[in-house]
């Protein structure tokens, strides 16, 4: 967790300034988040900017700068630094940073962003610290630059034999002028040699060994241990509590009521119980008696939300987002149009560490330890909710045990610090899961409404969607809203996107692809059932619509040809000879930079048991998969989940608060439901991009494809497990 | 009350509440922070340890109970890693955030020493009942051949057919002790209070 960086930030000299007479300065920073060389007298270690620290033994510290969740970032953000260094990975060490917006930019886990973000500047800054180590080295044996190299963190001069490692060029190289970042050179990719290769998970020994690695393993001397009981009725706050009882129950340091307010992403008001250790502050949570005031969400349930849908779908829509060709028209033309009404519910996170933070408040100061994807937004969240300035809050970093997307919000994080600021000791908060079920930013509820239509030659000529979401007037709700561009608009000549929204008071948020996890559900659903009515191919009626393409504009219809093959090719997708009660599905998706297609297998016996028995997966990211194994495990992953989400969960809404508590309700996949997962990535030559999220979308319509298949059920609506899949 | 335990062969004798679940004994008290907390109703197996040498769920299991007991967490699989589970975790790199894998080990370890040699048969109903959020699944399977496999000093993962080999077909749900309906793929869903529970709560 340390990051030497900052802790001994004083004792540092700028290595030119060294020269002239010792001046003491701290980190100064470029525009690129890139500090100026230094140089350590006292341990004489080489810092050549703000990610990278070598010994003079040869030993490399490099800074991962973001949050680590599980997707590898704290691996992959290290070799693109090394590869272009030339740094001997056995001999590197990795470090988290600390939250630090003057040297590190978007230190942030979302988006599945960390790769297309990083993969030049992070090359940069390695590459920029090699050419200092060869311009030094270079001096030092007065010889051209051009005739040395690099390799295994040593500069070679070839023509004369002599060689130095990079430890014993530090105090020389922090003298030479930092190159450009945008200028400096990179490697032809021919070149990598650990971009490429298979690095494992950097903490896998920590973690096989138990080490308190996560923010709710912390210890801090003198801490308490904080539960808080928030209303379960969404924006609900508190009007009276037994505190004076709660407060004489055995281990109970303090008792007391955080008014909050009512904006579901910022402190919501609730009662804090702090105790010695934390199963005391739960244990006294039972006596806990509290009045709320509901509020006005008390009312809504998922029940009044389906009704209000339907009632929606059956009116004018709000608003038109897209409308190409004529429809109505096309409709009429067609020769065979299909209709249906897809649903998919809401969905909670259900990260498997809990949501919690630890803060210490003092001297109008804040220390923060943090489980956050967004450390930045919830440092701002703190700032303004405690009156407290941003510079005088620090955020620890902690490692993340599952993000999914539930820790872009920073709840948890502005309760640990009010909490914190009304006692005089360090205060680590933990929720139940029962408090993370049930206060969530869940996947939104959505339902759509399609009419599509097929040409005598089998081609889609006409769709209209009419959506029913969450929001008001012309905003959505957070991660409930469309895109224009949604896939198939741009594709269908006749095509129209209706949108209605209703209000709620259900906290919603983004989810592992968030939009796209519910989206590619009902899109790829309705297009199978189209090439049914059809009575094509599934796999060769989606080849025809990605050749109808109109306006390419950031959705590559090649590259997504290119891995829908390739995923045919790869689960014998056109041979398959699958008896009765085994079907194959297929589906694609186009979401954070990256087109998957993807084919599952599933058998159901004529009782309705499911098996799935193999899943295909074709993807294609660019032109480099930075580090092959962990982007298979991402890619696997993702599939899962997504196939977890499909089989059996569900959020539901009743008064106002969620019905779901624990797992024995809101079920994860286990061991047994996973089937093996085959990889394959299709390279080409575009910018490499991310992997979290874009495989998951297109496994959920790709398995209801294969249902169909396999036993005639069309799958319009999740969870599966809401379904008889028995077929005679 | 007074309660002697003795974890990872050090003895401990702690003044605790009889109905304190032996979690958060381990975790606050005695500041052994591998087993983790994900729960709270034996529900997802992270706080899996070994009592007397049985994988049992600590979030349920009283203080009370375990008086006298002999512990196991994943700090006494091994310190140093060279546990062949923690070997084989590494290997296979089977860690995404990690969260879940102390519980999967220690469920491992126990499956293992009984079971020098488990099936997929017998990994499944040993396993069933720890969560891993990530979906690690794959890889846990394949880790627990590989580690019986450093164990019998056989050739590593290839010496059972093959990582892929092991990867067959899964089946979902349904069995005739399931407790849910049509596609309704998760047994045992009820029944979470009181009592101690070791067995996967999974129906298969």
């Amino acid at each position: 967790m340390t990051t030497t960086l900052n802790v001994s930030r004083r004792s540092f000299l700028r290595a030119t300034a060294l020269a002239g007479g010792g001046m003491l300065l701290g980190f100064r920073v470029n525009p690129l988040g890139a500090s100026e060389p230094l140089f350590d007298p006292i341990t004489n270690d080489f810092l050549p900017n703000a990610w990278i620290r070598i010994t003079p033994d040869n030993v490399i510290t490099l800074i991962a700068q973001n949050p680590e969740i599980g997707q590898g970032v704290k691996a992959m953000l290290p070799m693109l630094i090394a590869d272009e260094l030339d740094a001997n990975w056995s001999a590197i060490r990795i470090e988290q940073a600390g939250f630090d917006p003057a040297k590190y930019e978007g230190q942030f886990a979302g988006g599945s962003n960390a790769t297309p973000s990083n993969w030049l500047p992070m090359r940069r800054v390695g590459a920029a610290a090699r050419a200092m180590l060869v311009t030094a080295a270079a001096r030092g044996w007065d010889v051209p630059e051009h005739e040395c190299t690099t390799r295994e963190s040593v500069v070679h001069h070839r023509a004369s034999g002599r060689s130095r490692t990079y430890g014993e060029l530090g105090i020389e190289a922090a003298g030479v002028t930092a190159p450009d970042l945008e200028t400096v050179a990179l490697k032809d990719p021919s070149q990598f040699r650990i971009i490429g290769t298979n690095v494992h998970n950097v903490d896998n020994l920590a973690i096989v060994t138990g080490k308190p690695l996560y923010g709710i393993d912390l210890t801090l001397p003198g801490m308490l241990h904080a539960v808080y009981v928030k209303c379960p009725v969404f924006g609900g706050t508190v009007a009276g509590a037994n505190l004076d009882e709660v407060r004489t129950l055995p281990g109970v340091r303090h008792a007391f009521v955080l008014e909050g307010g009512t904006t579901l992403n910022g402190l919501l008001g609730g009662v804090a119980i702090l105790a010695d250790n934390w199963w005391l502050a739960n244990n006294a949570r039972r006596s806990l008696q509290v009045q709320w005031n509901e509020g006005p969400t008390s009312s809504q349930s998922s029940e009044a939300f389906a009704r209000q849908a339907e009632a929606l779908s059956q009116q004018p829509p709000q608003r038109t987002l897209r409308s190409d060709g004529d429809v109505d028209a096309a409709l009429r033309s067609a020769a065979h149009t299909v209709t249906a009404a897809y649903h998919y519910p809401f969905i909670a996170h259900a990260p498997l560490e809990p949501q919690n933070c630890t803060a210490h408040y003092r001297d109008g100061r804040l220390e923060i330890w943090a489980p956050s994807q967004t450390p930045q937004s919830g440092r701002r969240l703190v700032s303004t909710t405690l009156g407290i300035d941003e510079d005088d809050i620090t955020i620890h970093l902690m490692r993340i045990g599952g993000g999914f997307g539930r820790r872009l919000a920073n709840d948890y994080m502005v309760e640990a610090a009010a909490i914190a600021r009304e006692v005089d000791v360090p205060v680590k908060l933990v929720w139940t899961r029962e408090d993370d079920m049930q206060h969530d930013f869940y996947r939104p509820a959505g339902w759509h409404h399609f009419t599509g239509g097929v040409d005598a030659n089998g081609r889609l000529t006409a769709w209209r969607d009419h959506f029913v979401s969450f929001g008001e007037g012309e905003r959505f709700a957070s991660s409930a809203g469309i895109q224009p561009t949604e896939f198939p608009a741009r594709f269908v000549p006749n095509y129209a996107l209706d949108v209605s929204v209703m209000l709620s008071g259900i906290p919603t948020g983004a989810l592992r692809a968030p939009g796209s996890n519910g989206l590619c559900f009902v899109m790829q659903g309705f297009i199978d059932e189209l090439a049914h009515a059809a009575g094509r191919d599934a796999v060769q009626f989606r080849l025809d619509l990605l050749s109808q393409v109109h306006d390419t504009n950031g959705w590559q219809a090649d590259r997504m040809r290119g891995v829908l093959e390739m995923v045919a090719e790869k689960s014998g997708w056109s041979n398959r000879r699958l008896p009765r009660g085994t079907g194959m599905g297929v589906a694609f998706h186009f979401s954070h930079r990256g087109y998957f297609a993807e084919v599952v297998q599933a058998s159901v016996t004529q009782d309705g048991d499911l098996g799935i028995d193999k899943v295909w997966i074709a993807g294609d990211v660019g032109s480099q998969i930075i580090n092959p194994i962990n982007a298979e495990h991402n890619v696997q992953g993702a599939a899962l989940d997504g196939i977890a989400e499909a089989l059996g969960q569900e959020i539901t809404i009743e008064n106002g608060r969620t019905v779901q508590s624990n797992f024995h309700n809101f079920p994860l996949l286990r061991l047994t439901q996973a089937p093996p997962v085959e990889v394959h990535f299709r390279v080409t030559d575009n910018p490499p991009t991310g992997l979290g999220e874009p495989a998951l979308p297109p496994v959920i319509p790709a398995l209801c494809a294969a249902i169909f298949e396999a036993a005639g059920r069309r799958i319009r609506s999740l969870p599966l497990s809401k379904h008889d899949l028995s077929w005679t | 009350m007074n309660v002697t335990i003795h974890v990872n062969g050090t003895r401990h004798t702690i003044d605790v509440p009889p109905e304190m679940p032996l979690l958060w004994v381990l975790r606050d008290i005695l500041d052994l922070k591998g087993t983790k907390f994900g729960c709270g109703i034996a529900q997802c197996g992270a706080c899996t340890v070994h009592v007397n040498g049985n994988p049992t769920r600590s979030c349920i299991t009283r203080a009370s109970v375990v008086d006298g007991a002999e512990i196991r967490t994943i700090e006494g699989l091994s310190p140093d890693g060279t546990h062949a589970l923690q070997r084989a975790w590494m290997e296979l790199d089977v860690p995404q955030c990690g969260y879940c894998q102390a519980g999967q080990l220690m469920s491992a370890a126990a499956l293992l020493e009984d079971n020098p040699a488990p099936t997929d048969e017998d990994i499944d109903r040993a396993m069933n009942g720890n969560l891993c959020r990530c979906t690690t699944y794959l890889r846990i399977r394949r880790a627990i051949h590989h580690a019986a496999a450093i164990r019998g000093r056989q050739s590593p993962v290839d010496g059972a057919g093959g990582p892929d080999a092991i990867e067959g077909r899964e089946h979902i749900g349904g069995g005739a002790d399931d407790t849910g309906g049509r596609g309704h793929i998760y047994g045992g869903a009820g029944d979470t209070g009181g009592r101690e529970r070791i067995d996967s709560p999974a129906a298969r």
